[in-house]
């Protein structure tokens, strides 16, 4: 779980952490006990479960001026070049 | 001097329009208390240096005669979780040390066209998961009322900028009692807005579907003049609603009857209450009689599952939502010295806090392939559920009372190695989340520890857009009328 969310631990914190789990998972796993019969039978339960779904839509078009915000979200990278967000290389040799 | 102890929005409207202070001696006289109490309180992360600067505008503005905002010259502390342009805003998290908010937030914007004063950016607990504070990042906050105990979380903070006389309004953020929690163990107000009521745009996202933005205060009337500033519909933030459907009901109630409908769910279970609690909200049901309110027995049969589903759907949506703070286009980057996504695991792993940690892996688990309907999706239906129990409950009454906390205010560390207890915090105050109401906190005496007096508060939950039967009934019983 630690690796698919990509949060390094130390064993110490994922062993404490197994039997917290294990606890707030027992605990949490009561939701299965509730009975959910009534919500199929009103509807479709594959769309009752969505909340009430509407669309909103902006004009189609530019919402502000290119570049407007550019330079602040650039300041805050932790590394950039020339107005580039700078990572690691993704691929290995 | 001024009297910031009984000091109200109002009032310290009345006195500035009637210059027996300026905004400035206001803001000074605040600048002040931080600069003595701060350093035990740990209220504030940072103090706006031109909060002065901001208040001397006010008073220039009015010595023009222009027209003046309704908080014209009123110091507000801000949660870390609300962007403030230019601000360092990190959530009292180390994953986002040094982020500089790069736009405001809408009730930022809102609070500045209103001419308030924003005094600083108060702590809470790391990214807003916490019920005591002291998960912040950047050392927990204490209470002002005893110092060896917790103010309540997340918007911990707030509620003791508030509550030791360092703002006199806060905003904060509640996903399942974030605000209300801590008003009640600091002894003020908190609100806690219909969801949509107030735009989200530029609040650090912890779960989409019940997170709010919301004052705290000292009275009834000032969390509602604040409310009535921020709230709306914005285009910005596509939950946002302005005039909610279907909500006639209470509010015409309101209008027709003196008196109207309060509900006590009689399923409510005291499991684990403090009997002083328990004692407290009965002779509160008997004052509410005596102020000429009707009191109902009312049922909520699912109740009993919302703090189960509240920590299902919260660390799913948190760690969906967190999963952005990988320390390469804000806030920390730690170089493991390997490859990217080495990077990526020892940002996270140090710069989340270890609450953070634990919410993201357990919502990692609950929104795995294997265990995606058993958990996610059945708490979904769940609150499908309890969406209907307050929706049938409201047919009959225009407002339900509760508790807002199991105990007064806790001693610090007494929880912190239990999450689940921690969790348990929330069992009065999540299910309005969960169901997308509103309510608030009120004050309602207090108990005594160790010779201390610690307030207890009363939670008033109505219905979807009805935040003005709160305020009737909260003005009503605390005497503000």
């Amino acid at each position: 779980m630690a690796s698919l969310a990509r949060i390094a631990m130390d064993d110490d914190e994922l062993e404490e952490l197994r039997s917290q789990l294990d606890e707030i998972i027992g605990f949490v796993g009561e939701v299965q006990k509730a009975d959910t019969t009534s919500l199929f039978e009103l509807r479709d339960a594959s769309t009752s479960l969505l909340p009430e779904l509407r669309n909103v839509f902006r004009d189609d078009g530019a919402p502000h001026d290119t570049g407007r915000f550019t330079h602040d979200i650039v300041a805050n990278f932790p590394d950039s070049d020339r107005g580039y967000l700078r990572v690691k290389k993704i691929l290995e040799k | 001097m001024i009297d910031l102890k009984n000091l109200t929005i109002t009032r310290a409207r009345e006195s500035m329009e009637k210059g027996e202070f300026s905004a400035e001696d206001l803001t000074c006289a605040y600048l002040e208390n931080i600069k003595i109490k701060n350093p035990e309180l740990d209220a504030y992360l940072s103090v706006f240096d031109d909060a002065i600067d901001e208040a001397r505008k006010i008073d220039e503005k009015r010595k023009r005669g222009e027209k003046l905002g309704a908080l014209a010259g009123i110091p507000i502390a801000i949660k870390a979780l609300i962007m403030v342009k230019g601000r360092e805003i990190n959530g009292a998290s180390h994953i986002l040390k040094g982020h500089i908010a790069t736009y405001d937030a809408t009730a930022i914007t809102k609070l500045r066209d209103a001419d308030a004063v924003l005094l600083g950016i108060a702590n809470c607990d790391d990214s807003a998961m916490g019920a005591s504070g002291e998960n912040s990042g950047y050392g927990p906050t204490k209470n002002p009322l005893d110092i060896s105990r917790v103010p309540g979380g997340s918007s911990s903070g707030s509620a003791a900028a508030v509550a030791g006389e360092l703002a006199l309004v806060a905003l904060g953020s509640d996903t399942g009692g974030s605000i209300r929690q801590p008003a009640a163990f600091c002894g003020i107000v908190g609100l806690k807005p219909s969801y949509g009521a107030v735009s989200r745009y530029g609040l650090l996202a912890l779960c989409s579907s019940f997170d709010q933005i919301a004052p705290l205060a000292k009275t009834v009337s000032d969390a509602e003049i604040v409310f009535n500033i921020i709230k709306g519909e914005d285009k910005l933030d596509s939950t946002s609603v302005g005039k909610m459907g279907n909500l006639g009901k209470a509010k015409r109630a309101l209008k027709e009857k003196a008196g109207h409908t309060i509900g006590v769910p009689s399923d409510l279970s005291f499991e684990g209450c403090d009997p002083r609690v328990i004692a407290n909200f009965k002779s509160q049901i008997k004052s509410l009689e005596n102020l000429g309110y009707e009191i109902k027995d009312i049922k909520l049969p699912n109740i009993k599952y919302a703090v189960p589903v509240y920590y299902i759907i919260l660390p799913a949506e948190a760690s969906a939502n967190l999963a952005r703070y990988d320390g390469m286009r804000y806030g920390a980057h730690i170089d493991a010295g390997g490859n990217l996504l080495e990077d990526y695991m020892k940002t996270k792993g140090l710069g989340f806090g270890k609450e953070v940690r634990r919410r993201i892996i357990l919502g990692t688990y609950v929104l795995s392939a294997g265990y995606y309907d058993a958990y996610y999706y059945q708490a979904m239906r769940v609150r499908e559920l309890i969406k209907q129990d307050f929706a049938r409950a409201f047919e009959s009454v225009d407002a339900i009372i509760t508790p807002t906390t199991a105990g007064p205010a806790f001693k610090l560390g007494a929880k912190s190695s239990d999450p689940l207890k921690m969790y348990l915090e929330d069992i009065f105050t999540a299910p309005a989340n969960i169901a997308g109401l509103c309510a608030i906190s009120v004050p309602c005496g207090t108990v005594n520890e160790e010779g201390k007096e610690l307030p207890l508060g009363l939670q008033i939950i109505a219905d979807k857009g009805c935040e003005d039967v709160l305020f009737s009934i909260g003005k009503k019983f605390l005497g503000e009328e």
